[in-house]
């Protein structure tokens, strides 16, 4: 008895080795993934770790030095109030991708939670998807200014507000996987077998919804950082002085033809940025997807 | 007697263009189909018979997917030679196709007067009425009962037979002289799936077609062919009279398959016989014979050089290296079996 | 020999919503079926698609409510049992399913699979859990690597072997086959049966098989109830039931089925149409649209379920002894 644990204990260890250099095999293969994973990485790198070693604070006002065109002393120049552009899109970039980060966390969760729920209890799902829809009707950014308009700027709001907007996109689309996963002869095999609601829906229906739940996440990445791009650029997002990229792009759009750098440097990082995660959102769609698994196995 | 030879494959392979590379879902085969005659093709999943059958209307991407070698004459006419537009003249008008799900290959808003009108319409220059009437007709001859009111139904309205019935209708309509059809009483319930072999022997009978059945029901063979190909993995490994495959059937692949299935009048305290392992995947086709990996006659010489199908009696085409041996076993097994 | 369970009476109506304002119909699927299953034999269910066959075995294992009736197991009505009694049920009775591709979790491996059901009912530990599953493993022909792998490695077959593997787990006493070889290969099918065949010896169990293809059900089942419209037209032993059907529908089944060898010839009865729809079924006796020698009665009245000396039962006006 006991060496036949002692064996599925090794067997164990050698097939989830396997496993993981298949995956990576797999990672590798797939061009757009590792573009647009390198591509988040350089940029988490430079967003988050970077504020700790630049000596600039992105407040500090220097009225001498306003409307300075990029130089060796000021990377990307600085703005109206002599702030230096570079640390402010640094930082302006850590507060858009901590915000991006926290969004896409809560909204992927509870648009797991009524998606998987709406798909298995049919009477929850009038309810629950009428009122998805009810806020799907207006665009993304239109409620994102309502709701701000209601709370209050500041950046906890806005992680509130853009979590409302975004929740029932996740929601939809998990629902619809998990539909499918539902009429599954395995999920019958579990009810015949007397397994409970909430154990076939939190172990069974839940993960197999994971990849279009994933997918669906970097877009809302993607969306979230434009969309609190756009508040602040209105005005309605991140309150001055605290910079977002939104918020930057707003200063500068005062001076664009004087001072072409205070919009063109932030506007590259949102490019890149957005650019790597629909990348990496397409790439792990590829990798998850059974059907273009076949072809590299 | 060479005259009366309406389609010849030669040689016909059919390559598939995938990430593993070129894979050869039909491996040179070759056979004829006589008019009048009922052909079968039998085989399990994966086999080619499918393949076979599409690349014969020629109905798969050529664009990106697949590339041919080999001839495929029909009344000398080579059709992997044709252009777009010519094979376009073929289909239909002469070789129709039926399939296995015939509620995917109706169109669902349309009436079935009108997919039939239509298919009528493109081959012939006859008046919209003329073609209506012949609608009609046609339905009446697949034996679908009040043919008038049908022909302005819709295809979710009938039943699963009924709309193979419709097919046949709609593969007729421009008197092709050749059927090829893909199993198409796969999806019926058994009592539909006799009244359908039974249209289908009427075609051979009143209107003098001949057609290529693909199944892998060895029952529905028995039913309705006079000579059988048996494939496996894209090769033909058997080609004989209905009779001769029933009675001495002379590959261990086909007289594994013959003894697998249960009878409805066989003996059921027998065991089933059975075929060990699984049918190898395209991209691991394997060296010297396909068929040896799972071979229980299997000898050295089968794992390293593959055989030719050669005629081992009249009409009766076998590749395999050992079928001497086999008929031998199976003599001795059948005397055995009945002493007297 | 004992009952093991006694189906009595029992319905399963849909209601289909016409919308708001019109008037509900209902399809009658299984509409007033009787049969007994005893200890250790294969219970064969035949009939063509669409005559309640699958939802009878669904039934059973309460996946579907019955509107009424009764399957006494142990003395008890499982019809009536609550979840938790049910619980204890539902470890004696497991199912086989038709799709082998959709039966398993892609996502699981198939220790987990096998696992799960161990873990739904609360038996063993983790270490002993495994055990039984690598012990299951090897009495459905597979080795113990095979426990690490995921679904999509293995072939229909295999699959369905799997499927069988987490019915035998919870040494169960009865399976419904709903369908278990219809989507398999023909060489593969006969792996399949035997394999059936065997574990039932080994594991003294009981089946309730359910399948259209009347060859393999009369290959397998020890007793065989026919099915045509919700209702059971005749049940007899295989052997008298094939060679002396009693019933025109049956008749009719039997000749309906391809020969097995090109030289034979059987007469054939040719049925008239096609199964009407279960929306709206005729009158009396279910099968008189099509029945060659349906008379009067058999549109107007529905006939009884009758038990002839043999043992036999036969749905029908005509039929004598």
């Amino acid at each position: 008895m006991q060496q036949v644990s002692i064996n599925t204990k090794d067997l164990k260890k050698r097939m989830y080795a396997e496993q993981r250099s298949l995956w990576i095999k797999r990672f590798f293969y797939n061009k757009m993934l590792v573009f647009g994973s390198l591509l988040l990485i350089l940029l988490g790198f430079l967003v988050l770790i970077l504020p700790f070693f630049i000596k600039s604070d992105p407040l500090v006002m220097d009225t001498v030095n306003r409307f300075k065109a990029p130089s060796s002393e000021h990377w990307f120049g600085t703005d109206s109030y002599g702030r230096d552009v570079f640390s402010r899109v640094i930082y302006g970039g850590r507060v858009s991708i901590i915000i991006g980060l926290a969004v896409t966390l809560i909204s992927g969760f509870f648009g797991l939670v009524i998606g998987v729920c709406s798909a298995y209890y049919r009477s929850l799902d009038h309810i629950l998807m009428r009122f998805c829809d009810g806020l799907m009707a207006f665009p993304a950014i239109l409620l994102a200014i309502a709701i701000m308009a209601t709370m209050g700027p500041n950046s906890f709001n806005v992680v509130i507000a853009l979590s409302i907007v975004f929740t029932p996109y996740v929601a939809r689309v998990v629902r619809s996987s998990a539909i499918v996963i539902k009429e599954q002869t395995y999920i019958e095999a579990l009810k015949s077998q007397g397994a409970s609601a909430w154990r076939i829906l939190a172990l069974h229906i839940a993960p197999n919804t994971i990849s279009p739940l994933i997918i669906q996440c970097t877009f809302i990445f993607a969306d979230t950082i434009l969309t609190e791009a756009a508040l602040s650029f209105l005005g309605a997002g991140i309150p001055a002085p605290e910079p977002s990229w939104g918020n930057i792009l707003y200063d500068g759009k005062l001076a664009i033809f004087n001072a072409w750098w205070m919009t063109a440097f932030p506007g590259v990082a949102l490019l890149l940025t957005v650019l790597g995660l629909n990348l990496f959102g397409d790439g792990l769609r590829d990798l998850l997807d059974p059907h273009t698994n076949k072809a590299k196995k | 007697m060479e005259n009366d030879i309406l389609l010849e494959v030669k040689n016909l392979c059919t390559y598939f263009s995938t990430e593993k590379g070129k894979l050869r879902a039909v491996d040179h085969i070759s056979f004829s189909v006589k008019e009048k005659e009922i052909v079968g093709i039998v085989g399990e999943s994966g086999c080619g018979k499918s393949v076979t059958a599409e690349s014969i209307m020629r109905l798969l991407d050529e664009k990106n997917l697949v590339s041919y070698e080999g001839e495929i004459l029909y009344k000398g006419n080579n059709l992997l030679s044709l252009k777009k537009n010519e094979m376009q003249e073929v289909r239909g008008k002469e070789i129709a196709m039926i399939f296995q799900d015939p509620m995917t290959s109706l169109n669902p808003v349309y009436t079935i007067g009108n997919q039939i009108v239509e298919g009528i319409l493109t081959h012939q220059k006859i008046s919209k009425k003329e073609a209506k009437q012949k609608a009609i007709d046609l339905l009446r001859f697949t034996e679908i009962p009040s043919p008038e009111k049908r022909f302005d139904q819709y295809p979710h309205e009938l039943s699963g037979g009924m709309r193979q019935r419709v097919m046949i209708a709609l593969a007729l309509a421009c008197n092709p002289k050749l059927l090829i059809a893909d199993e198409p009483t796969t999806a019926l319930d058994v009592t539909t799936q006799s009244q359908i072999l039974d249209l289908l022997n009427k075609l051979k009978d009143e209107l003098n077609m001949s057609t290529i059945m693909i199944t892998h029901d060895l029952g529905v063979v028995a039913e309705l062919c006079s000579r059988v190909i048996v494939m496996y993995l894209g090769q033909i490994i058997e080609i004989a009279n209905v009779e001769d495959i029933f009675d001495s059937a002379q590959h261990p692949y086909t007289e594994g398959l013959l003894n697998s299935i249960p009878h409805i009048d066989g003996d059921r305290s027998k065991k089933l016989n059975v075929i060990q392992g699984t049918v190898p995947t395209l991209d691991k086709v394997p060296v010297g014979c396909n068929f040896a990996g799972r071979c229980q006659y299997a000898t050295d010489k089968c794992r390293e050089v593959e055989p030719e199908l050669k005629e081992v009696m009249d009409n009766h085409f076998v590749k395999c290296w050992n079928y001497e041996l086999i008929r031998k076993t199976n003599k001795e097994e059948n005397e055995i079996a009945t002493p007297y | 020999m004992q009952p093991l369970i006694e189906v009595k009476n029992l319905k399963k109506y849909f209601e289909i919503n016409n919308g708001i304002g019109k008037k509900k119909n209902v399809v009658k699927a299984i509409d007033d079926v009787s049969f007994t299953i005893f200890k250790g034999e294969t219970y064969g269910l035949v009939g063509e698609s669409g005559c309640g066959k699958s939802t009878t075995g669904r039934t059973l294992l309460k996946l579907i409510e019955a509107t009424s009736g009764e399957c006494i197991y142990n003395g008890k009505n499982i019809l009536q049992m609550k979840n938790r009694e049910m619980a204890e049920v539902r470890r004696d009775f497991q199912m086989v399913f038709q799709d082998p591709y959709s039966s398993l979790n892609p996502k699981k491996r198939i220790g987990q699979i096998l696992e799960e059901s161990l873990i739904i009912h609360k038996i063993g530990d983790k270490n002993s859990r495994t055990e039984m599953t690598l012990e299951i493993l090897k009495k459905v022909g597979f080795q113990e690597e095979h426990y690490f792998r995921y679904p999509h490695e293995f072939s229909g077959g295999q699959r369905q072997r799997i499927g069988l593997a987490r019915a035998l787990i919870l040494n169960p006493q009865l399976i419904i086959c709903d369908e278990p070889v219809s989507a398999l290969d023909v060489s593969i099918q006969s792996q399949v049966i035997n394999l059936l065949q065997e574990v039932q010896k080994s594991f003294d169990l009981t089946y309730l098989f359910i399948a259209h293809d009347l060859s393999v059900v009369r290959h397998i089942s020890d007793r065989i109830g026919v099915m045509y419209l919700g209702n059971i037209v005749e049940e007899a032993q295989t052997d008298e039931l094939f060679e002396r059907p009693l019933h025109p529908y049956t008749q009719a089944l039997i000749s309906a089925v391809p020969i097995s060898h090109p030289k034979q010839a059987r007469e054939k009865i040719k049925l008239k149409g096609e199964i009407p729809s279960p929306l709206n079924p005729p009158s009396g006796c279910v099968f008189h649209t099509r029945c060659p020698y349906a008379t009067e009665i058999c549109q107007s009245q529905k006939p009884d379920m009758r038990t002839f000396s043999s043992g036999r039962r036969v749905a029908c006006h005509l039929v004598e002894e």
